[in-house]
């Protein structure tokens, strides 16, 4: 490695303001135990989960509460001992009714987990590790929530020959990943190693963005003599946590439009999910907290917080402190989170932030007209032509909008930060995708 | 002089060539088609809605001349074009009952719970994306007009509690709008058949009220007071088939505790009741 730091990047994006100073230096801590928990059924993408408890029924820690409801569905497990108090529909964060399971804490409990005996994830089968993987709930804790069972059942006839390990976190604010990296190294270097050996990798990079330097050091001081593992470090540019961008930056190729990282032979995965996966081989803990950042000028005292799945956001942040000042409060990062309709949702597997931002952040400014400036060109990591997909979203030209391959917009939202006319971009891209989804299952 | 002469040559030579092709393929390739097809286009109404199920009026036209379809199917002609073109055809008219689209959702502003501020783009379908514009209803009108902007015959306008009220004599049931909604929530239904759930919410009690004055709360009541086998629940939903029970009366819908179910004649959302419910369950 050259003393010189590589600025491995790809090409376009842009550069947010980090907003990260505020939390990247405080240790991770655990929230308390509320009374209530809940768990939406859907919190995953593919099936919702089958619930296989009833109202009534005592539940423990790590509990299994929902089995998977197929292949791309994962299992669901009770995050506290206590009592489920109902099945039925409650508000997720979008502001939708969903089927979940309600919790009532046990407040008499320790609420300490049991822990088994380490299973050696080198003696199982491929099929056998993806089915563990499947019962241990897990899923990309990056934000998309893709059960990641699914990631590692290679499809006949595709191989897995790199392993990249996403420690970008590349949108503002969010810093829980970055904790991840600095306090629990040992966890994400296992996690990495059982991985890339299950998958037949012949090596795993980690890619982490240089503002992130502790982050760097702690995980190479992990890395074991002789290992397969590199640590990539990476110019900050956002989006560079995208899948096809990641890759691009740690190894200057292309994912084709419309593939999978999969067909060129890479898996992705992100550093907080390798972290998991340890826990579950060894300590037989599923995926029942999670890491995520609590920040933005709404919260009194900001904070890196590990959470039971489950609980309510109203709680979380009463646990951090909320001022009167907030007007909106969005799940996940600045830049691809969703605005909050009611703080009775609960956290789930896919929540990596809660950002509550005052009055002056949320006004909308004022639409005009594009300005043919191609900003929103220079910033699309895809190479599309954001200003055209958005005219035509408007306008409502679906045919031609898959013509300019719309359906191959991650919607970052970098065209919509960089546009001088503060054109929706991403939101009206996002609508026509939509539209074009659910015209295609109509026909289909 | 002689590069012009040659020039003019050729081009005649070629054009005599050309015309001479064109001549012989209309002579001997000629494709015979029924000189009536434009005449019962040009009765049509030309707007190529597609609601008869065919592409359009010219290939309606011929869907007529081949039997396969009544005039009555163009629902959009008048009832006098419907005779005309059934005259002209010497055909029956066939008798295909007006149809009218229905909106399943009665929860407009001030009747379905709002739980948050929808700020961004003023479309259903984008609103719908992230979670439905701050409506406290999942299944509900979003109230932001898709409709209204697919409809070709203007026969859609936004009342003041943004529903969309369909206008019966100028729908066609072209299904535009079934098609713009990204909830679903219209379809296009004989407008004999009065018996209308206004509501998609499949939520029971307390559940469903909570979330709209308006919604259903699946009581069942309209099941037990609707002829033996019109109205079932299904999906915590009553569900009218016509062709499976008695006549539809309006009886069904007097003891609905909430007005998810109405009879309606013509237009939908015609007035606004407004009820005071006494405390023994009384309209007072």
């Amino acid at each position: 490695m050259s003393s010189l730091p590589n600025r491995k990047s790809f090409r376009h994006g842009v550069h947010p303001l980090e907003h990260k100073e505020e939390t990247e230096h405080l240790p991770l801590e655990r929230m308390p135990f509320v009374g209530r928990y809940v768990l939406p059924l859907g919190q995953h993408i593919g099936a919702p989960c089958r619930a296989v408890v009833r109202a009534g029924e005592k539940v423990t820690r790590g509990q299994l509460i929902a089995e998977p409801g197929g292949f791309v569905s994962t299992s669901l497990h009770s995050p506290v001992t206590g009592r489920v108090v109902d099945v039925g529909p409650h508000r997720q964060g979008n502001g939708q009714l969903v089927p979940a399971i309600q919790i009532e804490a046990d407040p008499y409990s320790s609420q300490q987990f049991r822990e088994r005996d380490p299973v050696d994830p080198f003696a199982m089968g491929v099929d056998e590790f993806a089915a563990s993987v499947q019962r241990a709930g897990l899923v990309g804790l990056g934000g998309a929530a893709f059960p990641s069972h699914v990631k590692y059942k290679l499809p006949e006839g595709k191989a897995c020959e790199r392993l990249v390990i996403n420690g970008c976190e590349c949108e503002p604010y969010l810093t829980c990943d970055h904790r991840v990296m600095v306090e629990r190294p040992a966890e994400v270097v296992r996690g990495v190693s059982i991985l890339a050996e299950k998958l037949g990798a012949r090596g795993a990079w980690i890619g982490v963005e240089m503002n992130k330097p502790d982050g760097i050091d702690s995980l190479r001081a992990h890395l074991p003599a002789g290992s397969k593992i590199t640590v990539a470090p990476l110019a900050v540019k956002y989006p560079q946590g995208a899948e096809k961008m990641l890759i691009k930056a740690v190894f200057n190729e292309e994912v084709p439009a419309g593939h999978l990282p999969l067909d060129i032979g890479v898996v992705v995965n992100n550093v907080a999910t390798m972290a998991c996966l340890t826990d579950w081989f060894d300590r037989g803990q599923p995926l029942i907290e999670r890491a995520l950042t609590v920040a933005g000028p709404g919260v009194d005292r900001p904070a890196n917080l590990i959470v039971p799945i489950g609980t309510p956001i109203r709680d979380v942040l009463r646990h951090c402190g909320i001022n009167r000042d907030t007007r909106q409060v969005v799940m996940g990062g600045p830049m691809m989170g969703m605005p909050l309709a009611t703080l009775d949702a609960p956290v789930v597997k896919g929540t990596s932030g809660l950002l509550a931002f005052t009055d002056n952040m949320v006004n909308h400014p004022t639409e005009y007209a594009c300005v043919r400036c191609g900003s929103c060109l220079e910033a699309c990591g895809n190479f599309l032509n954001p200003s055209r997909l958005a005219r035509l979203a408007r306008a409502g030209r679906y045919e031609e909008l898959e013509g300019a391959f719309v359906m191959d917009c991650m919607e970052c939202g970098a065209c919509t930060y960089t546009c001088p006319s503060s054109v929706p971009i991403v939101h009206l891209i996002r609508a026509a995708k939509l539209t074009i989804r659910q015209r295609k299952a109509k026909q289909g | 002089m002689g590069t012009i002469l040659t020039a003019i040559l050729i081009m005649t030579g070629l054009g005599a060539f050309f015309g001479a092709g064109l001549a012989i393929a209309n002579k001997f390739l000629k494709v015979e088609e029924d000189p009536r097809l434009d005449i019962i286009e040009g009765m049509l109404p030309g707007s190529n809605c597609g609601a008869c199920g065919e592409a359009g009026c010219r290939a309606f036209a011929e869907s007529l001349l081949g039997g396969r379809n009544k005039p009555s199917g163009c629902t959009v002609n008048s009832p006098e074009g419907v005779e005309r073109v059934a005259n002209f055809l010497g055909v029956d008219a066939g008798a295909a009952e007006k149809r009218v689209a229905r909106l399943h959702c009665a929860g407009g502003l001030g009747q379905a719970r709002q739980i948050a501020e929808y700020e961004g783009w003023g479309n259903c379908g984008a609103a719908h994306l992230v979670g439905g514009g701050g409506k406290g209803c999942s299944w509900g009108c979003l109230g932001l007009a898709d409709c209204e902007a697919a409809c070709d015959f203007d026969a859609i306008t936004m009342n003041g509690q943004r529903l969309p009220v369909v206008d019966p004599d100028r729908c066609t049931a072209c299904g535009d709008c079934v098609e713009a909604c990204p909830r679903g929530l219209f379809e296009l239904m004989p407008i004999g058949h009065n018996l209308v759930v206004q509501c998609k919410a499949p939520l029971e009690g307390d559940e469903a009220r909570a979330v709209c004055s308006v919604a259903c709360d699946a009581c069942g009541r309209c099941a037990q007071d609707a002829a033996p086998g019109l109205i079932t629940m299904a999906n915590n939903l009553p569900v009218v088939d016509y062709s499976a029970g008695g006549p539809a009366r309006p009886e069904a819908t007097f003891r609905c505790p909430t007005g998810a179910i109405r009879w309606i004649e013509g237009q939908q959302f015609k007035t606004v009741r407004l009820v005071q419910l006494t405390t023994d369950g009384r309209e007072g």
